[in-house]
């Protein structure tokens, strides 16, 4: 393999400097290193990170393939500057045995764009009442570390007990989707001022943080580590900052569409804005920028959900929930966090890609930018601003609620293991 | 005005009281040996039902159909819709055989706002009722008929319902009659109170333009009018109040209720009335109660809201005395 200088890029958002590849490794970091034998890519001005790593994506196939492939949703976090995705379980066969995980391994394999480490479900078929085997997924090929019933919630409380209990003996993680059932039946938005009006059925805030309450006091019960996902409300903040405090083992993402956008959206009516969970107000959005600024919640994942045209182009009540999200989440937390002064280059790196391969096990990935360190690379022209153009995507989908928005940043280069899979913006 | 009627909210204080006036003018034409007048011949409307309402149908159907345009109805049941067609595409089938307007029902709340905001249709678009968020002219009909009792008829003229207590009392979560009427009134000038068990109240009530009491017996006597908003017996199911006597005991109107009531002070109700539920018989049928004049004054309405819609230019009411001369 051969050589690649980065040249001057400010590695981590800090001094500009010289990044060399040789092979798959980073063999050299340093002031003005040589471009002998090597191809220069002139990264002046850039912000150079590690691969990004997404610990909640979902890429359908097996079952979905009208929405998005392994091949498509790879491409498109490739193209968002991502190194590896966690694919979620709620596929068509459920990704809850051995085969469909080492399927949907082996595909991210084949393709090359990005690795794809599978989550398995927690219960047979999401359906919440028997645990699945979560052991085999773990001995499988595809080296199963995360477990999540996304889409659903292990609402059970002795199920989610047992399951937190289980994945401790090789070390997994429980991802909970904390949503209690009965309080969001038929639940369509955030309840609120808005749905009151709006007269679409309310999600209250409660059905969430209730279960992070319930799932945090099990976790530190059986001593188990728990993982709480897409993180939405001010409320399930104070809860996830009250165990932190207490000693408990817990993680949590926040997405980036939680991180901008508000429930006032729906006022369009427009499902592209359709999203579970849902946008909450402007109170809510202020917190979770707070809470990833101070480490309360761990990481930003996208929480990628692409579906086909037809189920979004129609009335709300009608339409499938989820946004895409791979190509343009850095952008959103350039926009939230980055612009607005909350959080450093380093800590958008510690939460894209360090502390969520920490999360996942993704090996190889969320390591330093220096020397013997596998090369998973992202190049970021920070200084970019232009308008969102869904055309453009690499994702089978469009469902962004983004198109026309202008915001900042654009990744340029992204290598896997020294492999450009973007360069100048365009999929290798 | 606007192109479409989606919300009363959307409507000022100047189009609504037009839109009262106008309709005085239209009952006119009800009073005539011949109730028709020519002011929409040889435009087209659609009601677009894609949830069962036989009297929001039909009235709309009388009105349009005084009003000379020609009247295509749909509804879902037995249609392609049944068979999994999507709201754009009945929609431009419908559009692409030449309708100027399409007067919508349908479950989900948002629809109609979606039909004249997506770009799938050009016509004009009147809400009939979209799942629990709007009913427009269920609002001005209600309007209508306060401000004839309440005002009076010829006096009502270019009149709004300023300092008139309206309570509306019953189902408001699950009631876009509610809502419509909560965003008319307050734009009318009324001060309205809403009454209903805390459970039926939404969430986020608190920014609405109105009161919120849970004690009826407390209001009534500062009532102008109250509209009984219907109770659909399966809530008592998912625990929004324990059983329907509890319910009729503490939210129902009934004779002695009434009579706590100022002696002007009307009752209403959008129907269908559920006896023994909301209202006693003795109720419903007393004189104070008008139910049926509602209906109507939504034929009334429905035919100002469709001539200022689609009418353009030409003066409805001249049209109306022209031939009134002759």
């Amino acid at each position: 393999m051969s050589k690649i200088l980065i040249r001057g890029a400010k590695v981590l958002g800090g001094e500009a400097q010289d990044v060399l590849i040789d092979g798959a490794t980073i063999a050299e970091v340093g002031s003005d290193l040589s471009a002998d034998g090597a191809e220069v890519v002139e990264a002046a001005g850039k912000v150079l990170l590690p691969g990004l790593v997404d610990l909640h994506t979902h890429l359908r196939e097996p079952g979905r393939e009208d929405s998005e492939t392994v091949l498509t949703g790879t491409r498109a976090a490739a193209s968002g500057g991502y190194t590896s995705v966690f694919a979620m379980a709620n596929t068509f066969p459920v990704a809850d045995t051995a085969g469909v995980v080492e399927q949907v391994y082996r595909l991210g394999q084949e393709h090359g764009y990005c690795d794809v480490q599978p989550i398995g479900a927690v219960t047979v078929g999401l359906e919440g009442k028997k645990l699945a085997e979560l052991g085999a997924m773990h001995e499988s090929a595809a080296g199963v570390t995360v477990f999540s019933d996304d889409g659903k919630c292990v609402d059970d409380a002795v199920i989610m007990r047992r399951a937190l209990e289980y994945v401790k003996a090789f070390g997994g993680v429980v991802a909970q989707h904390a949503q209690e059932p009965r309080l969001t039946e038929g639940a369509q938005m955030n309840e609120g001022v808005v749905s009151a009006e709006l007269g679409l059925g309310g999600w209250p805030a409660v059905a969430e943080e209730s279960i992070i309450a319930r799932d945090v006091l099990l976790a530190e019960h059986v001593g188990s580590r728990v993982h709480i996902c897409h993180l939405s409300t001010a409320g399930s903040v104070e809860i996830v900052r009250w165990a932190k405090s207490r000693g408990i083992d817990v993680t949590a993402e926040v997405t980036p569409h939680h991180l901008l956008l508000t429930d006032e959206l729906v006022r369009t009516y427009n499902p592209v804005y359709k999203v579970n969970p849902p946008l909450r107000t402007e109170r809510d959005v202020l917190a979770l920028r707070e809470a990833l600024a101070d480490g309360t919640i761990d990481i930003v994942a996208t929480d990628h959900a692409p579906h086909p045209h037809e189920d979004k182009d129609c009335e709300w009540a009608a339409a499938a929930m989820g946004m895409v999200g791979l190509e343009t989440a850095l952008s959103v937390v350039q926009e939230t966090m980055v612009d607005t002064g909350l959080l450093t280059w380093a800590g958008v790196a510690e939460r894209m890609s360090v502390k969520p391969a920490e999360i996942g096990q993704a090996k190889g990935h969320g390591r330093p930018v220096s020397a013997g360190e596998p090369a998973n690379l992202t190049l970021v022209d920070t200084a970019y601003r232009g308008s969102v153009d869904p055309a453009g995507f690499a994702s089978r989908s469009r469902n962004t609620p983004y198109e026309g928005r202008e915001l900042p940043g654009r990744v340029t280069h992204t290598w896997l293991r020294g492999r450009a899979t973007l360069i100048d913006g365009k999929l290798t | 005005m606007q192109r479409h009627l989606i919300s009363a909210a959307d409507l000022t204080r100047d189009d609504a009281v037009l839109i009262l006036d106008t309709a005085e003018e239209m009952a006119r034409v009800a009073d005539r040996p011949i109730k028709k007048l020519p002011t929409l011949r040889g435009r087209t409307v659609v009601n677009l039902f894609f949830e069962d309402s036989t009297r929001t149908r039909i009235s709309f159907e009388a009105a349009e159909k005084r009003l000379s345009a020609d009247v295509i109805n749909f509804t879902a049941k037995g249609s392609s819709v049944s068979k999994g067609e999507s709201l754009k595409d009945t929609a431009q089938t419908l559009e692409a055989m030449g309708v100027d307007a399409v007067v919508i029902r349908h479950s989900a709340s948002g629809a109609p706002y979606r039909l004249a905001n997506s770009g799938w249709i050009d016509a004009a678009v009147i809400n009939a009722g979209d799942g629990t968020h709007q009913h427009p002219t269920q609002a001005l009909l209600d309007a209508f008929t306060m401000r004839r009792r309440l005002v009076g008829r010829d006096a009502g003229l270019g009149q709004d319902l300023s300092g008139k207590r309206i309570t509306l009392v019953g189902d408001v979560l699950h009631s876009r009659v509610a809502r419509s009427n909560v965003d008319l009134l307050h734009t009318l000038g009324a001060e309205v109170t809403l009454v209903a068990p805390p459970t039926l109240v939404p969430v986020g009530v608190e920014t609405w333009p109105c009161e919120v009491s849970y004690d009826l017996d407390a209001v009534l006597p500062k009532s102008d009018a109250v509209m009984m908003l219907r109770v659909q017996r399966e809530r008592m199911n998912a625990a929004f109040f324990p059983t329907e006597r509890e319910y009729s005991r503490r939210y129902g109107l009934d004779g002695d209720r009434m009579a706590r009531m100022p002696e002007h002070a009307i009752v209403m109700h959008p129907g269908p009335m559920v006896r023994g539920m909301e209202i006693t018989a003795e109720v419903a049928d007393s004189d104070r109660c008008t139910v049926v004049e509602q209906v109507a004054n939504g034929v009334s309405i429905r035919m100002a809201v469709l001539y200022l819609l689609l009418g353009g230019n030409e003066p409805a009411v001249t049209h109306a005395r022209t031939i009134e001369e002759k």
